[in-house]
């Protein structure tokens, strides 16, 4: 096969315009913390200083909280359902406007290659608000139940792996069912909240209905425990996930949990091999492996295993690792040394449990946090890296004789938030799709999102749904709630 | 001389069938309001009865949940038919269980039998209501659709005996979940009762298993269960030290899906069943599902 040299078509970085720190946006301005520290977000692939972030304290998230309060109280629950909609079809269009921009801040301070943050995060961000800002004024069709009408408050935790793409899934259904936020970005990636909170004030949001305080655990639990707080919403580790249902077990503050996940991605004999090693790639490749739905087990029908496992290996000899910002980039940079050193510890742990561990050969950066796209072999169901989320570009690939063996394998692990199905038989699609135990199930297809589909786990992956009409009774109070 | 009449001392009921307490312990229940009487022995359940109904719920959970809709809602409306046979012992129950008038038994008893006929009616339609096809912006097929959330564990109300009994089980089991109820501490005959009607439909054995005793010792078991699913706390209203924050708490180790107990605050109020229920209790304990598939020539 030949090998092509690419040349560097790296995208240009002057289109954003960074400060050299920020503050908390609280009621409508960037505010300096009262008694919070600060803290500096880098690029994951050079380890350069993007810019200075405040650290909120206990007495941050108050004021935050307050501010969103007011603002629920005196503006935000007082304005039509259309008018609501309107700012969200302002922020919507402004997102598309100013997309170059966050595109390229995403991946500076994310390390996802560029072509993923402009093809997928941010236009998929923009389509998230304009499909909510449309129901803002629907909501009594939405058969949401009697009466609809907003939570109050609500307290929103991101992580760091889409960090735009999951502010919009959090802010836009919150704001189109006339609650305001108090919403936290993960503190190694706090930059495109940060610009999106500059939106909010370009689309003259009234001030307090969208509250950015940037920090770390601490800042997170403030959030999420605060008594004026009415509602969580929290996409995470499924560790904190239950941390935060113990913390607001016995009170009435609401939650959803968009947890961890270990999904199976189960390619069958009569799959087409090509099209499904794409859809392994990009199951477990796609963000270098830092997505909570991504295909981490690859479950192959045993006699189907050896030429899937080779045209595999030949497709990833092709995957280019690297700068983020170059536009031929496949994969990028790991988010944070801390994510490395666990991705690094758990392939240790499959090396020293017996699987057997290969990786394309690729040169990679001398500075940044990087891991080589990796594959396991040989896995039985009770290695480590069968079991728990690894979260980067690490693959287990175990086989299967029978449907049945599919099944019970791919259910066999206490996450259930997605699965993948490769074959060309359509009954044997919608029975594995029956008998999986998942919230999204992909068949001969892998990662996709839209606003209009629900989102979310069963089992230890979480609960409530992101998207459609699902995402929306999440964040709405009906009939006789309290 | 009047007879002397044969006392029964009720039993568990769990996986379709009538064991005693494998802790050998029985409690005297008595009826409510003036002329406080001796109704009736009740076993009283223990952790290991629980464990051994949630294990008989699991068991029968592919078998119910795999069901069609259409059975499921033709088994259970043969419930209501085998309790309109039993109507005249309900209301002697509920009468006495709660110390109410005869007329109001009769009325609590008809609207427990029309809630069943309503839920059972509910099988073959909730999912259209649902769920459906999404409009993705892509070549693609994508339809959510809900699914039984698996075991799920109830308390049921302390002071509705069977009215607020049956609009806890019913939507858990229309759904396609199967169940393992606590019932009433102090007023538990109906629910007996309605584990007999059960026994003697067409209910598959293990789908609705019912433990009476003390909603204090049994329920923190059922709660940090993690072959349990779902708990539904209603019946933590008016329950003798129970806390159902606690038992919210422990429910987070393998993030049951809980649904609360009414009330605006920390104090768990015993909601009114009278009114026609809307969908919240079916839903809190269905997962939904979404399935994409490429579109192409």
């Amino acid at each position: 096969m030949p090998t092509f040299e690419y040349a560097p078509a790296p995208e240009s970085r002057s289109v954003v315009d960074l400060a050299s720190s920020y503050g908390l946006f609280i009621d409508g301005e960037f505010r300096d913390s009262d008694g919070g520290s600060v803290f500096k977000s880098i690029s994951p692939a050079t380890e350069e200083v993007l810019a200075e972030v405040t650290e909120a304290s206990a007495a941050d998230v108050d004021r935050a909280v307050a501010a969103a309060r007011r603002a629920y109280e005196r503006t935000w629950s007082r304005l039509s359902g259309t008018d609501r909609g309107k700012y969200l079809f302002r922020i919507a269009r402004i997102l598309q406007e100013r997309s170059r921009e966050f595109a390229v801040l995403e991946s500076l301070d994310n390390g996802k290659p560029i072509r993923e943050s402009r093809d997928v995060d941010v236009p998929m961000a923009a389509a998230w608000f304009f499909y909510h800002a449309g129901w803002a004024d629907k909501l009594e069709f939405a058969s949401l139940g009697e009466n609809p009408r907003p939570h109050g408050v609500v307290g929103q935790v991101i992580p760091w792996n889409f960090p735009l793409l999951m502010l919009a899934w959090k802010i836009a259904p919150a704001l189109a069912t006339g609650n305001t936020v108090v919403l936290k970005p993960a503190e190694t990636t706090p930059l495109t909240a940060l610009l999106f909170a500059e939106v909010c004030q370009q689309a003259e949001l009234p001030p307090g209905v969208v509250n950015i305080v940037t920090g770390a655990g601490a800042t997170g639990q403030a959030i999420v425990e605060h008594g004026g707080v009415d509602k969580v919403a929290f996409t995470g580790s499924t560790a904190v996930g239950k941390q935060i249902a113990r913390s607001i077990a016995g009170t009435r503050t609401k939650a959803t949990l968009e947890l961890g996940g270990k999904a199976a991605n189960i390619v069958f004999d009569d799959a087409p091999v090509d099209q499904a090693v794409e859809g392994i790639v990009n199951g477990i490749f796609f963000n270098q492996g830092h997505v909570c739905c991504a295909g981490s087990r690859l479950l192959v029908q045993e006699s189907v295993a050896e030429e899937v496992e080779e045209r595999l290996k030949r497709r990833l000899a092709t995957l280019r690792v690297g700068d983020p910002l170059d536009k031929n980039t496949d994969v990028g940079a790991i988010n944070s040394r801390a994510q490395l050193d666990r991705i690094t510890e758990l392939v240790e742990v499959g090396e020293a449990e017996g699987a057997t561990r290969w990786s394309p050969e690729c040169e990679l950066p001398a500075n940044g946090f990087w891991f080589r796209p990796t594959v396991f072999t040989g896995v039985s169901q009770t290695h480590r890296i069968a079991q728990e989320e690894i979260f980067g570009p690490v693959l287990s690939v175990l086989t299967f004789r029978t449907p049945q063996e599919a099944v019970a394998k791919a259910n066999n692990t206490p996450y259930g938030l997605s699965a993948g199905i490769w074959t060309d038989k359509g009954s044997r699609i919608l029975w594995m799709a029956d008998q999986l135990r998942a919230g999204v199930v992909w068949a001969n297809t892998f990662n996709k999102f839209d606003p209009t589909s629900p989102f979310g786990g069963y089992k230890e992956s979480g609960y409530g749904r992101e998207g459609g009409r699902h995402g929306l009774g999440a964040y709405v109070r009906t009939g006789a709630d309290g | 001389m009047s007879r002397v009449d044969v006392r029964k001392t009720y039993k568990l009921f769990i996986g379709g069938k009538f064991p005693r307490s494998e802790s050998g312990r029985s409690y005297e229940v008595f009826s409510a309001g003036r002329g406080r009487r001796f109704l009736a022995n009740a076993a009283q359940g223990s952790r290991k009865d629980a464990r051994d109904a949630v294990r008989a719920a699991r068991a029968a959970l592919p078998g119910w949940a795999g069901a069609t809709a259409y059975n499921r809602g033709q088994v259970l409306y043969r419930v209501a038919e085998v309790m309109e046979s039993r109507r005249t012992q309900f209301v002697a129950e509920v009468q006495a269980a709660e110390g109410v008038t005869a007329a109001r038994a009769e009325a609590t008893v008809s609207a427990a039998i029309d809630r069943w006929v309503w839920y059972a009616g509910w099988s073959d339609k909730y999912a259209q209501v649902l769920g459906g096809l999404n409009p993705v912006a892509g070549p693609y097929f994508d339809i959510s659709a809900p699914e039984p959330t698996g075991v799920v564990a109830a308390l049921a109300p302390q002071r509705s005996s069977l009215l607020g009994l049956v609009s806890v089980v019913a939507p858990i089991v229309v759904a396609g979940n199967t169940a393992v109820v606590l019932a009433s501490e102090e007023r538990p005959v109906p629910a007996i009762t309605l584990a007999e009607a059960l026994a003697t439909s067409d209910v598959p054995g293990g789908v609705i298993n019912l433990i009476t005793g003390r909603t204090a010792e049994v329920a923190p078991w059922l709660a940090s269960h993690l072959d349990v699913n779902a708990i539904d706390l209603t019946g933590a209203a008016d329950a003798q030290d129970v806390s159902w924050g606690e038992l919210e708490a422990a429910a987070a180790e393998n993030l049951k899906r809980v649904l609360r107990p009414a009330g605006s605050d920390e104090q768990a109020v015993e909601p009114d069943f009278a009114p026609v229920p809307g969908l919240h209790r079916l839903e809190a304990f269905l997962e939904t599902k979404t399935v994409w598939h490429p579109k192409g020539r």
